[in-house]
């Protein structure tokens, strides 16, 4: 028999007996709160990621201007990798007099290969109505193409028409809805055809000096596609390029990555609870094993051993306990999952173990640094204690011995929040919080102890006993305080952030934009949406460059090789665009936004652009605007909220500097889904006005919304009941003085009524303290995560002093006197022959 | 032939001096308790109850600390050690039988009388113990844990554990306290056999004047001094 060996018999006898209870349920909550929302934010990580590659149309690109060679294609299905190819070109077609200029695709079997071409079924040609939307299970049969709205409206066709395409005529079969390499931005957006590459010979259209893109897609298994794409780096030409993943629309990544914010937040509010709990139960934990202690070391057991013993005792406890929690997560997140389908287009993958991993991990450093410490005292309990049974620890709940603990769960919340600067906020809150709430918890007892010879019967003795255990009273008072606190902050920002959320996707949110609009469409425009009775909505100028020089340096893709994202910026043309306002929805970080009236050559640039290029304010940006340049200086940064759908740029500038150059405009505005005739008549009167139809989108992030917010509410439970495993710790701790103090009073005749009088006096100064504790906290760290974090801007509540306060007086109060029941009803002979 | 080992003393003590502070004033425990125990002696230190004689049993096995004196443990004085040392020194030469038993709970019958062998490291733990529970009367019960036996079983088990280390004095404390009277003469009738067979020293605290006589000498503390 090892000490491993009986580490675990120590354990499982502990285990059966429920002395481990609190302890185990503390963990297992916090753990399923913390894998339920990191199983649940990996899947839709990663299907956000492969909902990308649909707009890809698969996982790797190989694009070339030149035809590509076919031992690319032979490599990629050498590696078991599927493929499949497009041709892309632009090219007139006609119906008879009506020409009209598109982007033809030419595509072969197997196209796409991820995602699908969704076409309006055959019976709904007929444009006013409803469109059956149904997706498309080949590609289109050799003499045929599929066209979208756009080329059907110009065109004046309808199905079964013939239309000229190079040298050959083909028959329109289907009108395209959405296809899965569309351009997500507002450029690139012509009128699309597609059609089988077997007809491409003759239409006689790929010729030597024509505009050609050539495209193999590869998809497959993540490695393949890895070791693919690292081969193609060796083989590329100049003429050649790769293109991997592109960004999922940024306002559904806005939407979720705050979501996620909120889960993640909701999470550690739980595990900063179970260490509460944690911490507590570890009290009676220690009191309860000072008997083994003082035996082992009167039979000569060092330090050393004891220290051994107990730390296989918890480890075993943790991997227990925390794989327990990482099981129920799991379920959990299916649950979740399961309520919030259709969140992404795509399935959600399995999850992988890395969030088992990280659960089992918190799980170790809660046990090891909450309960690790204050039981480790306990190998330095006197010996003497088996001779004489009132010798305890001195310093059993000494707050030095919870430092580690501390320690280790700010290091935990750094991690989690991904930021040094907001994890050091929360932790130190989290510190002072503790030095604040033990400080005035022992003056308040001190200041109320003083009075209780003011106080009647009940009330004195509850004071008496308060005072008596001070150190347990306020280490109980700030437990409880704090996981209090953690709730109502919770509930707060739950409430501020769904109705922030509902607020900036109003029922008549923009769900169609305009663009291409020409400046003497303006007033034209205006007459028409007069004539449908729809306000007029503001007209944002868009100028386009492409960005050249960074501080009088030039600036090329090449320079971005290692940052497909930043490179793809650098490649295409920036919209700029010009305001003398900072726009509603966004919100300068660094620097300051203009004087109405400046000249300067200034420009705003948004956060996120910023950073992926590499700017930073005061820098120099040049643009090539129609082939002159402009320059002008950064002098703010901004934060734009993409989730709004309201027309946004990444480049702003003052009016007066960009009025000389080639400008269209842009706006967005709702049109009820009932008025669909009224965009056919738009497309009609302004042929060259792109209008972008976002209903989908926002129809999707609407939902999302309301899933996301079910979502909080589920993984609120969790938190929910690790407040409740606080509480159930903080009663539980006191137990066995209680059932002792019980036993003592009833045999001096004290009859059961005024006993849980007194202890009902006691348990409400306790509560009253502790929700006065949380109410404080809660308003200054509501405030501060929902500034921070969040980006909400908080109003102060005066009714959280009212809620929290009541809430901690009612709760400690009824679990209170629900955990001293059977204290007061064991018989006072044998719980003091049991104990004496 | 016993006179070599009569006059070796196994344990000594100087001086012997405890007193804890009440608040305001010193309370002394015990004062300046010379005394000897050879080896091969069986000695009973007795005494009303608040004389101090737990008191002592607790200094002479190093588990408190005096005031002042010394107590010297096969010719080690234990005070000049750190409280590890001493412990490994109790694990080496003492043995303990107490009052109230003080078996660990989560352990059975056989992995208590283990334990000490193990905390020293000592081979063959588990055919010692079995020979020694055996000895005891309690092979029948290996495996029960301490909560499954009586009081008289479990006291069997505590005896069986302090003569597991085959230790040079054995210090029990009121053996017979939490027992009733029938079943406390079985436990000493046995405590004194084992003793024998071991040829250990005995150190017993008690009140009991008759069990007190079953020693070879008796000590008497009356307000922490000795009697003479």
């Amino acid at each position: 028999m090892s000490y491993f060996k009986l580490s675990f018999r120590m354990l499982r006898r502990d285990w059966r007996a429920g002395e481990l209870n609190v302890l185990v349920f503390a963990l297992v909550i916090a753990i399923s709160g913390l894998t339920t929302v990191g199983f649940f934010a990996d899947r839709v990580e990663m299907a956000l990621a492969r909902e990308s590659n649909q707009l890809l149309g698969a996982d790797l690109l190989v694009i070339s201007s030149q035809p590509l060679p076919e031992h690319y294609a032979d490599k990629a299905r050498q590696l078991g990798l599927t493929v499949s190819s497009v041709t892309k070109f632009p090219s007139m077609i006609s119906n008879g007099d009506n020409n009209l200029l598109t982007e033809i695709k030419a595509v072969t079997e197997g196209y796409p290969l991820r995602g699908r071409v969704h076409l309006a079924s055959r019976s709904s040609k007929n444009l006013m109505s409803q469109p059956q939307i149904q997706a498309a299970t080949g590609i289109p049969q050799p003499g045929t193409i599929w066209v979208d709205e756009k080329v059907m409206t110009r065109l004046d066709l309808k199905g079964g028409d013939v239309v000229d395409v190079g040298a050959t005529q083909l028959t329109v079969a289907e009108l395209v809805v959405r296809e899965p390499d569309h351009s997500v931005g507002f450029i690139n957006m012509g009128p699309r055809v597609m059609m089988n590459a077997v007809d491409l010979p003759e239409t006689e259209l790929i010729q030597q000096g024509s505009r050609i893109s050539y495209n193999l897609l590869v998809a497959g298994d993540v490695k393949g596609v890895q070791q693919f794409r690292d081969w193609a780096k060796t083989q590329l030409t100049k003429a050649q390029r790769t293109e991997g993943i592109r960004d999922a629309r940024p306002e559904i990544k806005a939407a979720l990555e705050r979501a996620e914010k909120f889960l993640s937040l909701a999470a550690l509010a739980s595990v900063v609870l179970a260490a509460a709990a944690i911490a507590l139960a570890v009290r009676r934990f220690t009191q309860r094993h000072l008997d083994g202690c003082a035996v082992m070391r009167s039979l000569g057991a060092s330090q050393q051993q004891l220290f051994r013993l107990y730390l296989y005792y918890f480890i075993a406890l943790g991997v227990i306990a925390s794989s327990i929690g990482c099981l129920i997560g799991f379920a959990a997140q299916e649950i979740l999952t399961h309520w919030l389908t259709g969140l992404v287009d795509t399935a959600l993958p399995w999850p992988t173990w890395l969030p088992a991993l990280h659960g089992l991990l918190v799980g170790l450093v809660l046990l090891v640094g909450f309960a690790l410490p204050p039981v480790l005292n306990l190998r330095s309990v006197p010996a003497l204690r088996v001779l004489r049974r009132d010798i305890g620890l001195s310093n059993a709940h000494s707050m030095a011995g919870y430092l580690l603990g501390l320690a280790a769960l700010s290091l935990l919340f750094i991690w989690k929040a991904q930021d040094l600067k907001l994890g050091l906020y929360i932790v130190a809150g989290f510190i002072s919080a503790i030095a604040i709430f033990s400080g005035l918890g022992w003056l308040l007892i001190k200041i109320l102890s003083s009075l209780r010879h003011q106080a009647g019967g009940a009330w004195r003795y509850g004071l008496a006993s308060i005072r008596r255990r001070a150190a347990s009273s306020v280490l109980q008072a700030v437990a409880l305080g704090l996981g209090l606190m953690a709730l109502l902050v919770l509930t707060l920002i739950q409430d501020d952030l769904i109705e922030d959320w509902h607020a900036s996707l109003p029922p008549n949110a923009p769900n169609h934009f305009l663009v291409n609009i020409q400046a003497d469409q303006l007033e034209p425009l205006e007459e028409f949406f007069q004539q449908y009775a729809i306000e007029h909505p503001p007209m944002f100028p868009m100028i386009r460059g492409r960005l050249i020089k960074i501080n009088g340096k030039n600036v090329s893709p090449e320079d971005y090789a290692n940052d497909p994202h930043a490179e793809r910026h650098i490649r295409r043309e920036f919209n700029l665009s010009w305001a003398d306002r900072l726009a509603l929805d966004n919100q300068v970080v660094q620097g300051s936004w203009w004087k109405e009236d400046t000249r300067e050559a200034v420009l705003s640039i948004e956060e996120g652009i910023a950073k992926t290029i590499g700017v930073k304010l005061g820098d120099e940006l040049t643009y090539d605007i129609a082939g002159s340049h402009f320059s002008a200086r950064i002098t703010n940064v901004r934060k734009v909220d993409w989730d709004t759908f309201r027309v946004n740029f990444f480049v702003v500038v003052p009016p007066g500097l960009l009025e000389n150059y080639p400008v269209s405009y842009i706006t967005s505005f709702y049109v009820p889904p009932t008025e669909v005739a009224m965009i056919h008549e738009l497309v009609r009167t302004f042929p060259n006005i792109l209008v972008v139809d976002v209903a989908v989108v926002i129809n999707q992030v609407q939902q999302m919304i309301r899933q996301v917010s079910q979502a909080i509410e589920f993984v609120f439970l969790f938190t929910m009941l690790a407040g409740f495993a606080v509480l159930y710790a903080a009663i539980a701790s006191t137990q066995d003085e209680r059932i002792y103090e019980a036993a003592i009073f009833r045999a001096l005749g004290a009859r059961r009524e005024q006993l849980s009088r007194a202890w009902a006096a006691e348990f409400v100064i306790l509560g009253g303290l502790s929700g006065l504790f949380a109410s404080a906290g809660a308003s200054a760290l509501g405030y501060v995560i929902g500034k921070h974090v969040l980006h909400l801007d908080y109003t102060f509540n005066p009714w959280i002093w009212l809620v929290g306060t009541a809430a901690g007086v009612i709760g400690v109060l009824v679990a209170g006197l629900l955990g001293t029941r059977s204290a007061l009803s064991s018989p006072p002979l044998l719980t003091l022959r049991k104990i004496g | 032939m016993l006179d070599h080992l009569v006059k070796q003393p196994i344990l000594w003590t100087q001086a012997l001096t405890k007193q804890v502070n009440t608040g305001d004033k010193q309370l002394t425990i015990l004062q300046d308790i010379d005394l000897q125990v050879n080896a091969g002696e069986a000695v009973a230190i007795i005494g009303a109850s608040g004389s101090g004689k737990s008191t002592l049993l607790g200094l002479l096995a190093g588990l408190d600390l005096p005031t002042s004196g010394k107590v010297q443990l096969d010719d080690i004085d234990i005070f000049t050690l750190d409280e590890d040392s001493r412990a490994a020194l109790r694990g080496k030469i003492l043995g303990f039988v107490f009052q109230s038993f003080q078996l660990l709970p989560a352990l059975t019958a056989i992995e208590n009388v283990m334990l000490p062998l193990e905390l020293t490291a000592a081979g063959n733990a588990e055919a010692t113990a079995r020979r020694l529970l055996d000895r005891v009367g309690l092979a029948m019960r290996l495996h029960h844990y301490p909560k499954q036996l009586s009081g008289g079983e479990q006291q069997r088990v505590a005896i069986a554990r302090a003569f597991a280390t085959d230790p040079k004095l054995l210090l029990a404390d009121e053996p017979t306290g939490n027992l009733d009277s029938a079943t406390g003469i079985q436990i000493i009738e046995l405590m004194f056999e084992l003793n024998r067979e071991h040829g250990t020293t005995l150190v017993l605290v008690t009140h009991d004047e008759a069990l007190s006589q079953r020693c070879s000498r008796q000590i008497r503390l009356a307000d922490g001094k000795l009697v003479k």
